[in-house]
This record gives C-alpha cells, sequence and structure tokens, in this order.
C-alpha cells in the first residue's frame, strides 16, 4: 500500500502502509502519544474528539473518531496541542476558557477549544450551532458560549494561518486508495463491486468502531474535485455525490430556506462537514434527512457503473429497509432536482432539536392556486422503513381547498401511505398523530399563525 | 483572604491545552495489556456453557479470566450484599460482564470478547415495576416506612384529599470520560492503581480482597475525572479490580477502559421511581397531611440502592411542612442495570413527588402555584435561633427543637430555613408576576403554541445519611523554601473541589494559592476516605485541610514568637506575611527558619461532621448537619402539535452560603440545573421486552446539547447566604442541590399543558415530546 501525507500540528507526517480504517483517533493516541484529543463515544456524537482540518477548501471541525487516516491525505491538521502557539501561548479561546470557567471535567474541553479555534478562524458567531456536536455533562454551556463571544473580536492569531502556505509542498498520495477522477472511480469499483467506499465515513466509520468490521478492499472518494461540483442552473440543481452536507446547506439556502434549516440540525457541525449528500442517500437510511426533502422536491438520482449512467426519481432507488435500486460496481454521481417556485416546508421531529436522528422527518412540497392545492409532493423520514412518498395523502389533498378542513380530510389516507413502528426513539401512535399534525402546521403557518417553538423568544 | 476569591479551576489552563492527564492519558509502560469484558446476551438465566476457545485464540489475546480463574474475592459490591465481579452460575442482566479478556489492546480485547459463545438456560426476567411488584422481588424484604403524625385521620378531617400518581425515568450520567483504571505490579506483589473513581479507598478495598492482601498493598490514584455524577462512586470497582487481578495473573502493568456503548450497557444508571401521592388540605390549600408511596427500581445488585431510596423518602417534604406523613418507600429488584448513585442521590425523585403536589393541589385550587408553595414553607429561621451564628461552636442542645420549630418528616427540626427571603427575591429580580400574567395573555392569543412558567423551590439535606462516612483527612507539608504541599481524601471530578480548598489552605497560611501544590488524591498519603459524594467534598475535606494546616502554622507562629519574645497567638499570617511584633517576614523566611529550628512541617488534619445521629430504621434523628436552600423559576414554550418545547429562560437564586469560590459555585448551579432539566425532558432510557437497554450510546440517549441551555438564564448566588452550621469558613455544599433547580423546566411544561384545557395534566418524566403531546391531548379532551 502507499504512503499518504499530511501536516500534524504543523509538522509534516508520512506514512507508509497505514491500515486504511485506522482512525486518526487512535493513531493521534497510541501512536503518537497525543493524548489531548479525547475519546468520549467513538462514534461522532459528543465532540470530544474534535480537531482542525485545512484544505484548499478551507479550515473545519471534524470528528477524529471517524476519520480514517487516508482521509486526511494531503490537507493538515491540528490537534488541541497545536491549537496555541508553539511558545505556549494560548490561543485566544483558549485563554477566554479559562477567564470564562468554561472548563469543569475538562474532558469535553479540548473538542470544544478546537470547534471555537475552527469557528473564530472561520469568522463565525452563531454559536449555538458551531458548538452543537461539542457535549459537555458539566457546565450547561452558559460560561463556554460566554467565552465564544468573548474571543469572537480578537484577531486570529497568525500561527493558524501557517498551515494552507504549507500545504502546497504536499504533493499527493496514494492513487490506489484514493481515485482522482469519476472515471478512475468507476473502473476500480466494477473491478472491486464487493468494496467498501468511504465517503465522509460518518456511518462507515461506526462499522469500524462499534461494529468491529473489516471493510477492506476500500476506496475513498474525497479526492475527486468533480463529485464534489454543486450546480445552480436556471432550471436545474445538480448536487455531486460527494458534496458535503455544509456545503450542501450554503446552496440550498437561498432557494429553499427550510431544506437549508433541516440540514442545519442535521448532526453536526463536524459531521456536516464530514458527511456527503451521496453518502447519505446510498447508505439507505430509513430517516434521512435529505432525502424526504429530495424527494418532496421531485429529485432524479443519477447513477454510474462503469461506463454505463442511469438516472431515476429519488424515491424509486429506496425499495426497502437496507435495501437500494444499486446494482454492483455502480454509484451515486449526483442528485439533481428542478427548480421551483419554494413551496417546501420541512418539519424534523426528534428529543433534541439538535444533533439528534428523527423520529419523524416529514417534507411537505404543496402548491396552492386560487386557495386550491394543485399539486402536492410529501415524503417522511422515519414512518417507513424507507424515506417514503405519501401518495394518499397527496391524492386526497390534490384539488382540495387548502384549509383545515381538507387536512382533515385526509385523515384517513395517512395510515394508508404508513404503517409506522415502535422504537427508542418514538411510538408508532405518536408518530402517525405529529405526521398529520404536520401538515396542520404547515396550513396554519399559511395563516401567519406562530407555529415554531424555535422562533419564539422569552 | 484567597478564600471567596472567583479563581478559575485549578486544571483550566492544562484544560484548555489538552494536558489535563486523564487515567487513559498516562503513559503507559511497553507492554501494557487492555481488557474488555464479554457480555451477557439475556436478562437473566442459568449459564449451561460458555464456550471462549474462539476468544483466546483471537489476534492479541495473552489471557481470558472468568469467575472461576479468579484467585480470591470476585465481589465488586459497594454494599455488605455481594455483586460478583464476573458472572458465576447465574446472569441477572443483559449486559452483564461474564468474560475478561486481556489482550494486546484495546481494539484487539474488544474484538475477541464479541467471540464467546455462551448458552443460557433463559428464566423470566423481572424489568418493571410491576412485575417486580407482582413478583414480590425486593431488596430490604418488605417496604420502608417512616411516620409522623396521624396521617388517616389527618386525610380523613381534610376539606379535600389530592391524589395521583406519577412515573420518573432514571438517567444515565453521561461523564464524558468513560470508566477507566490501570493498574501497574510493583515489587513484592504489591499494586499501584489509576483509577477513574470517586472512592478510592474502595477501590483500594475491592482490589485488596480480589489480590489476597491486606489494604497496605494496594495503592490508588487518582488525580481527576473527567466526570463523575454519583457514576463513579462505585461502578469503577469492576475495572480496576479486573486489571489489579489481570496484572498481577500475567506480571504486566493492565489498563481498561470501557467503549462508550459498553459503560452503558453494564453499568447502574439514576434510579426510576413511581411515585403514588394521597395529600389532604385545608380550604386554603395547606397540607394537613400526606401519604406518599415511592417504588424504586434498584437493578439486579443492592449497590447503593438502600441509602438511595432512604434518601428519597428524606426529601419528600422538601421545602414544606408536613403535619402529618407516611411514606412507604418499596426498593424493587429487578433484571436491568444495577441503578446507582447519580447526583441528589434519590433526593431528587422525593422532591419531585412532593413538588408535583404543590402543583396538582394549586391547579384544583385554582390558585397560583407559588402562592400555595409558600404557605406551605416551613416557617423562617429566626434571627437569633438554633445553630445561627450567636451560638457559634456551642454544643447542639436538645432545646432546638422548641415550640415554633417545625420538624421534617424524619422529625429533625428546621433550624435554617430560609427560602421565605430567597423567594422573595427571585420573585423580584425574574418579575415572576408580570411574566406569570403576560404568559396568559401570549396563551390567548397563540391557539398552537404554549408557554408555562413555574418557580420551584429546592431544601437538600447536607451529609451522608451513613454517618460514620462524614469524616475526612488531609496531609499538608510547608517544605523549606516556603511552598505547600496538598493533599487530602477528596477527589476531582470537575467540581473545581482542589481550588476550593487550596484557596483554604492559601487562607490559613496567608500566602497566593499558587503557593500551594494540589497533589492527587492519593490512598497512600491519606487513608480510609469516603467517597467524594453527597455533596459533601469542600464541607469534609476544606475542614480537615484547615485542621492539618493550622497544626504548622501554629508551630510556625511558636518558632517566630519565641524569637520574639511574642504571645504566638499574635503572629499574624497575611498577604504572603508574618508579622509578629513590629516585625514582618515573609512566609519562605518564616518557613526556613521553622526548619532550622528543628519544627515538624508537615501535618495531618481530621474532620468529622458534628451535631448528626440517625436511626435510618425507624425514620427518626437529625441526619443533616444543614440544608442548602435554593429556587428557580424557569419559562418554557411548547408545541401542541408536536409536544416539541424548549426552555426560554431561567432565573436562578441559590444559597452557597458564604461560597468558597463563586465562579466555581455559580458553574455548579448552571451545569446542575441544566442536567436537572435534562433528566425531567429529553433525557430517555428506553428497554425493550427482553431486557436490552436500547438507548446505549449518545446516538439515541440524548443529554442537553448547547442550544437546549436556556436563551436567558440569569443565575446568582443569594448575596446574604451565610451558614448558621460553623461550616468551613461558613460555606454551603452544593454539589447535588442545585440539580434539583431543574424541576421548574418540568413544572413549567406542565403548567404550559394546563393552557390546553381544564383537567390537571399529570405529566410524567420524562417529559418528551411525546410524552408532552400525549398529555396535551389528554387534557385538550377534558
Amino acid at each position: 500500500m502507499s504512503q499518504i501525507a499530511f501536516l500534524l500540528n504543523g509538522d509534516l507526517v508520512r506514512l507508509n502502509d497505514v491500515a486504511p480504517t485506522t482512525t486518526l483517533l487512535d493513531w493521534l493516541r497510541e501512536e503518537r502519544r497525543l493524548t489531548g484529543t479525547k475519546e468520549g463515544c467513538n462514534e461522532g456524537d459528543c465532540g470530544a474528539c474534535t480537531v482542525m482540518v485545512t484544505d484548499a477548501g478551507g479550515t473545519r471541525a471534524l470528528n477524529a473518531c471517524i476519520l480514517f487516516l487516508p482521509q486526511l491525505d494531503g490537507k493538515a491538521v491540528r490537534t488541541v496541542e497545536g491549537i496555541g502557539a508553539p511558545d505556549g501561548q494560548l490561543h485566544p479561546v483558549q485563554q477566554a476558557m479559562v477567564d470564562h470557567h468554561g472548563s469543569q471535567c475538562g474532558f469535553c474541553t479540548p473538542g470544544f477549544v478546537v470547534s471555537m479555534a475552527c469557528a473564530h478562524l472561520n469568522g463565525r458567531r452563531d454559536f449555538d450551532d458551531q458548538l452543537a456536536g461539542n457535549l459537555c455533562r458539566c457546565t450547561g454551556y452558559a460560561p463556554i458560549v460566554r467565552a465564544a463571544e468573548a474571543a469572537a473580536d480578537q484577531p486570529v492569531p497568525e500561527w493558524m494561518a501557517e498551515d494552507l502556505d504549507q500545504l502546497a509542498a504536499l504533493e499527493n498520495g496514494a492513487p490506489d486508495l484514493l481515485p482522482e477522477t469519476a472515471d478512475q472511480l468507476a473502473v476500480w469499483y466494477e473491478e472491486h463491486p464487493d468494496a467498501t467506499l468511504v465517503a465522509g465515513a460518518t456511518d462507515v466509520g461506526l462499522w469500524v468502531t462499534k461494529a468491529l468490521r473489516d471493510l477492506r478492499p476500500v476506496a475513498f472518494l474525497g479526492g475527486i474535485a468533480e463529485l464534489k461540483r454543486i450546480e445552480t442552473g436556471d432550471d436545474v440543481v445538480r448536487i455531486g455525490a460527494m458534496a458535503t452536507l455544509t456545503d450542501v446547506g450554503e446552496a440550498v439556502a437561498p432557494l429553499h430556506p427550510d431544506f437549508a434549516e433541516l440540514i442545519r440540525r442535521y448532526g453536526s457541525v463536524q459531521v456536516r462537514n464530514a458527511a456527503t449528500i451521496g453518502g447519505n442517500i446510498a447508505n439507505g437510511s430509513p430517516i434521512g434527512d435529505s432525502p424526504p426533502a429530495l424527494i418532496a422536491l421531485g429529485a432524479v438520482l443519477h447513477l454510474r457503473k462503469g461506463d454505463t449512467r442511469r438516472e431515476i426519481p429519488l424515491e424509486d432507488f429506496f425499495l426497502d429497509y437496507g435495501k437500494q435500486d444499486r446494482a454492483p460496481g455502480e454509484f451515486v454521481e449526483a442528485v439533481s432536482f428542478p427548480r421551483q417556485p419554494d413551496r417546501l416546508k420541512c418539519y424534523k421531529l426528534s428529543k433534541r432539536f439538535d444533533q439528534d436522528i428523527s423520529a419523524v422527518c416529514g417534507c411537505f412540497n404543496i402548491t396552492v392556486q386560487d386557495g386550491v392545492v394543485a399539486g402536492a409532493r410529501i415524503a417522511f423520514g422515519g414512518l417507513a422503513g424507507i424515506p417514503k412518498r405519501a401518495a394518499h395523502v397527496e391524492a386526497a389533498l390534490t384539488g382540495q381547498p387548502w384549509t383545515l378542513d381538507s387536512d382533515a380530510a385526509a385523515y384517513g389516507a395517512w395510515a394508508q401511505d404508513f404503517t409506522p413502528m415502535t422504537d427508542m426513539r418514538a411510538s408508532a401512535d405518536y408518530r402517525l398523530e405529529t405526521a398529520r399534525n404536520m401538515l396542520t402546521r404547515y396550513v396554519l403557518e399559511d395563516t401567519g399563525a406562530a407555529a415554531r417553538v424555535l422562533e419564539v423568544t422569552a | 483572604m484567597t478564600v471567596a476569591k472567583p479563581l478559575p479551576h485549578d486544571a483550566a489552563v492544562l484544560h484548555v491545552t489538552g494536558a489535563a492527564r486523564y487515567v487513559d492519558d498516562i503513559p503507559a509502560p511497553a507492554g501494557t495489556l487492555s481488557l474488555a469484558f464479554g457480555l451477557s446476551e439475556v436478562a437473566r438465566g442459568r449459564i449451561v456453557s460458555m464456550d471462549l476457545d474462539a476468544v483466546r485464540a483471537a489476534e492479541g489475546v495473552v489471557a481470558v479470566m472468568t469467575a472461576g480463574d479468579l484467585p480470591f474475592a470476585n465481589d465488586v459490591s459497594p454494599s455488605p450484599s455481594p455483586e460478583p465481579m464476573l458472572a458465576e452460575d447465574e446472569v441477572f442482566y443483559l449486559g452483564q460482564p461474564l468474560f475478561c479478556v486481556v489482550a494486546t489492546s484495546h481494539l484487539l480485547a474488544r474484538k475477541a470478547a464479541r467471540l464467546g459463545k455462551t448458552v443460557y438456560e433463559e428464566l423470566p426476567a423481572i424489568l418493571t415495576i410491576d412485575e417486580a411488584l407482582a413478583a414480590d422481588s425486593r431488596f430490604e424484604g418488605g417496604p420502608v416506612v417512616w411516620s409522623k403524625g396521624d396521617v388517616d385521620p389527618a386525610l380523613a378531617g381534610a376539606t379535600r384529599v389530592i391524589e395521583g400518581s406519577l412515573e420518573i425515568g432514571g438517567q444515565e450520567h453521561f461523564y464524558l470520560e468513560s470508566q477507566a483504571a490501570m493498574a501497574w505490579p510493583q515489587e513484592g506483589g504489591d499494586m499501584l492503581v489509576m483509577s477513574s473513581s470517586q472512592h478510592p479507598t474502595e477501590i483500594q478495598h475491592k482490589v485488596a480482597e480480589a489480590l489476597g492482601k491486606p489494604m497496605h498493598a494496594v495503592r490508588v490514584e487518582v488525580r481527576r475525572m473527567g466526570g463523575g455524577f454519583g457514576g463513579k462512586e462505585s461502578q469503577g470497582n469492576a475495572l480496576a479490580v479486573s486489571c489489579a487481578v489481570a496484572a498481577q495473573l500475567t506480571g504486566r502493568p493492565c489498563r481498561m477502559r470501557y467503549d462508550r456503548d459498553d459503560d452503558m450497557v453494564i453499568t447502574g444508571k439514576r434510579h426510576d421511581f413511581r411515585i403514588a401521592y394521597r395529600a389532604g388540605i385545608d380550604p386554603e390549600g395547606r397540607i394537613q397531611g400526606v401519604d406518599f408511596t415511592q417504588y424504586c427500581r434498584c437493578g439486579w445488585s443492592q449497590d447503593l440502592s438502600l441509602p438511595v431510596a432512604d434518601r428519597a423518602m428524606l426529601h419528600a417534604d422538601n421545602a414544606y411542612h408536613l403535619p402529618a406523613a407516611r411514606i412507604t418507600s418499596h426498593r424493587l429488584k429487578t433484571n436491568t442495570q444495577s441503578a446507582t448513585a447519580f447526583r441528589g442521590f434519590g433526593g431528587p425523585q422525593g422532591m419531585v413527588g412532593i413538588e408535583r403536589v404543590l402543583d396538582h393541589i394549586a391547579h384544583e385550587l385554582g390558585e397560583d402555584p407559588l402562592e400555595v408553595r409558600r404557605r406551605n414553607f416551613y416557617r423562617a429561621a429566626r434571627a437569633d435561633g438554633p445553630g445561627s451564628a450567636k451560638r457559634f461552636g456551642g454544643a447542639y442542645s436538645p432545646k432546638a427543637a422548641d415550640a415554633e420549630t417545625q420538624t421534617t418528616p424524619y422529625h429533625m427540626p428546621v433550624e435554617d430555613f430560609v427560602l421565605h427571603d430567597v423567594v422573595d427575591a427571585l420573585v423580584d429580580s425574574s418579575d415572576y408576576n408580570a411574566r406569570r400574567a403576560a404568559i396568559a395573555e401570549w396563551n390567548a392569543a397563540n391557539p398552537i403554541l404554549k408557554k408555562g412558567i413555574a418557580l420551584t423551590p429546592v431544601k437538600f439535606g447536607i451529609s451522608f445519611t451513613l454517618t460514620h462516612l462524614n469524616q475526612a483527612g488531609a496531609l499538608v507539608h510547608v517544605y523549606q523554601d516556603g511552598s505547600i504541599h496538598m493533599n487530602h481524601g477528596g477527589t476531582e471530578m470537575g467540581q473545581g473541589l482542589f481550588q476550593k480548598v487550596a484557596q483554604v489552605a492559601a487562607s490559613r497560611f496567608g500566602v497566593d494559592v499558587s503557593k500551594v501544590k494540589i497533589t492527587a488524591t492519593d490512598t497512600a498519603k491519606v487513608p480510609n476516605t469516603s467517597a467524594t459524594a453527597a455533596s459533601s467534598g469542600s464541607d469534609l475535606n476544606g475542614m480537615a485541610v484547615k485542621a492539618a494546616c493550622d497544626t504548622i502554622r501554629d508551630r510556625m507562629a511558636e518558632v517566630i514568637a519565641a524569637e520574639h519574645q511574642a504571645d504566638a497567638a499574635s503572629v499574624r499570617f497575611e498577604d504572603g506575611q508574618v508579622h509578629v511584633g513590629g516585625a514582618s517576614y515573609s512566609f519562605e523566611e518564616v518557613a526556613h527558619q521553622a526548619y532550622m529550628a528543628r519544627t515538624s512541617l508537615s501535618a495531618t488534619g481530621f474532620y468529622k461532621t458534628p451535631k448528626i445521629v440517625w436511626d435510618r430504621i425507624n425514620g427518626q434523628g437529625r441526619p443533616f448537619y444543614y440544608f442548602a436552600y435554593g429556587a428557580a423559576v424557569t419559562e418554557v414554550v411548547l408545541d401542541t402539535l408536536t409536544g416539541e418545547n424548549r426552555i426560554l429562560r431561567a432565573d436562578i437564586l441559590h444559597d452557597a452560603g458564604a461560597s468558597l469560590n463563586p465562579a466555581l459555585d455559580i458553574g455548579q448551579v448552571e451545569g446542575g440545573y441544566v442536567q436537572g432539566a435534562g433528566w425531567l425532558t429529553m433525557e430517555e432510557l428506553v428497554w425493550n421486552g427482553k431486557g436490552r437497554l436500547m438507548t446505549h450510546a449518545p446516538s439515541t440517549y440524548k443529554i442537553p446539547a448547547c442550544s437546549d441551555r436556556p436563551d436567558v438564564f440569569n443565575v446568582a448566588l443569594w448575596d446574604a447566604g451565610r451558614n448558621r452550621e460553623d461550616t468551613i469558613y461558613r460555606s454551603k455544599a452544593v454539589g447535588e442541590p442545585p440539580f434539583m433547580l431543574g424541576i421548574s423546566a418540568f413544572l413549567a411544561l406542565s403548567n404550559a399543558i394546563e393552557a390546553c384545557g381544564s383537567a390537571y395534566p399529570s405529566l410524567d418524566a420524562p417529559a418528551t415530546p411525546e410524552q408532552i403531546l400525549k398529555t396535551v391531548m389528554r387534557v385538550q379532551a377534558s
């Protein structure tokens, strides 16, 4: 196996024959004895292992516990040990955390410090979102946010800017692990149809850290620039499979704000920075969260195997729980949806607002003309084994007046579309009840009623 | 004086740079082995066979231990009732450790641990409170009953009787650092253990038993934990003991940390409860008598469940005078994780019970719950009353329980009740009355979203209810250069104990806190320590350190006084100087002089809490030295279509006495509130019908995240706070009490639901969106 190279706290690291599913966290702690980066959950949910990763696309926070070493090829990594100056001077966010009593037990603190340093570097002040992927059990977060606010006006320390200059010197490493074009991937995957394709590893990572599986052979798709492209055309929006949820969120915000808001609550900053739209679709999660929104927008999935390409409505890709319409050696190249007036509402229901898998994710694209429903595309995650359209409800609504009455008239259609299950997230009854109520919420929102607790203040 | 300064946590700079070392960060010697447990796959059954061949053959495996391989005790119980570390013939919960893999890496140990093939003869598992009651599966034979006054006549004579019942879910600790330990064999068969534990002495005791050695052969060191919250009081025993036994077996250092999922599946959590109540009231809503039945799900082993259940009974009154009360406590044994200590230790559950009663009474009377609460408050402490400053240092007098002092259901006089003043101040600062009116208006104008508000008080008893635990030791050295080494039996889990106690030491010597070296808790320095638990850390260890410092200081004073023909009592230690007669010397000079004069500059200190006497069988006495107080107002909004909800604002006024460090104390209050609110709202533990915990990782078990803290969060310590008892600098314990301020969030949600109809919501906890929607629909139908 070939060599990978990256910068670690400013120093060049070259690794030969590294096991491809070694996580950065294990390598830092066990091989480098850089124990500042902590293991809190080993599944990307707590942020104690947050590291700063820089490449030409910018600086992002990522979870080291589900980040495989080959994903770092050609990038610069900073751990908490590399956030302060080489001479020991504290970064402004570190000093603020001390001054504002932002640490108690201190175990989550390195992860917070790195997330805060990333936000600081990127000029972000939406701290509730920037820190949603870092759990703290001691402080109740208030002093941490106070610290982040206090540091926000301090200049970015000069030593934080050095990584980008040095990156240019890194040559690219390992084409067998890391294809650089979609064509290379197509050839290789056709030859290795049993291989695991690793996009952002926010799901596949857990196959390694929790299911303890051996994934070989693997290919890492992070180096394929053409698959990351997002094209907002006059008629169609086409999103490359390797576009991260962070990038997708930014791209859809001006078109469909509710889709962007759904993505804001998808995972956390660290997860959205790694997770890709293609991975989110291809892994066939029954929940989504992006498939329900995309289905409601009438999305088309672009699949490729070797030189053969095909397009299918996204909802047709999901056949059954854990089963997708994807041939061995075939991969997702892109997803696209038509430009349209924004009538999309996305309602994500979970026990916690941030970084929680939906119990129910309802996406409604309902067009109304002269008070009558002219068209309805409604799709749900969490109500079936797959992301699924509410075909009976759509039919019951279409042609009806857009009022609470027709909402009530569709009541019986819900049970024709969905027989949800009961699990640790919610009961079947609750899922169906709230799915119905989401439609009510949409009608009410159209009348101007306040119906979102996130928009209320004391 | 260093005491009362808002200094940062002693390790703050180490925390933010990643240099603070936790157990798994300790550089291990070459050849160190890693451990992992193989776990039971059924909730209850007899082990027919265990095939571990594949485990032994797996890559990296050095040894595999089963119960039969342990040389001495197979017991990690913190109580007199045994608790096997590795299952013997029978398993009692799904996730119980069956065998222990010793391998060359953490990952290889985890992989191998999954290869065991165990055949069980499954037995019917008892999982729920109802199943345990039906099977009469319990600890302590029958229920424990404590009473005061004549409850039945009080209920019969009451104007009205309010009845109800509520479910209160458990809670996962979710300390960010999972359980971890390391054992390093020493010469002559001795063992050095590093453990993430709140109770090093118990680790020492259990390791010694497992190795068949006296306690002096085992040294346990704890520098810090990445969070504890009670979850590391007893639950770390199995890791430390396994490491020590494996280290003895292999002759190599051994370490173990639980993967998060293993941690959540193996270790105990907060006890879930059902509390049924009948309260008789007069026309103004004053309680005449109350009958509580508390059902407490303890899990498979006794662990700390008896004192937890006791403390739930001890807080069944919270802040309210109950002229007649009967509290019946069922300690139920189930085939689930053994519920254990968790911040508040049963107190929160008991307190939710009575707060629910007050809320229910107010609803039935159509009054502001705050007014009903005030009417039921204990009488305010008298300015010159027992325990007041005027009797500073005086012996406890039985006359204290004079005619004016009301007593708790366990017959303890409440002498220090300050909640009238605290609540008045909070009502003003939070603008409670105006906001309550504004919320009613807002609700009238909003059909879908509803707001709610609630003010709830906390009165929490301070002391271990097992009286002998209320002791602490310290060891202090002053070196000849004037630097100070401080050690005590308390452990640091993030609460800032080390810094608070260092501030005490610095104050006694009149030096800056930087002169005091804080050192890891070490059973070889201070023996026979109690767990750092029950909020007792600074009360006990602060006093022990003070005693040690004063011993050394008095010796130094004698040396310097003798040279000046002055009275030793007139020597003052201030601002880094020692003043004697008209002369002043630096502390360093005096330390050196004392050394030259052949004076011992090392001393132990010891403290035991005065005044406490407790008969737990009959529920009578004075289990607590004093009470800590606080109050919170929470405002919430919820969505009647989905049950989604948020905390919009919280205002808190908390009594930390004369705070040793207001910054650290406010940190405990803020963090405790959010953790308490999380317990009663979004944190939900779900077991399936087979007894498998389905919420075993942060992907499925949701603790509050950053945006879940209140939008507006006003937290203050009560300015007038001062402990009436002679505690360290008149401070009050602050670890657990603020947790229960989160009850206001739960009752604010209930208050919002009241806007949906006429019925009392009878909301169960945790109030997840689903629970709220269900309750909203029931109230709407009324």
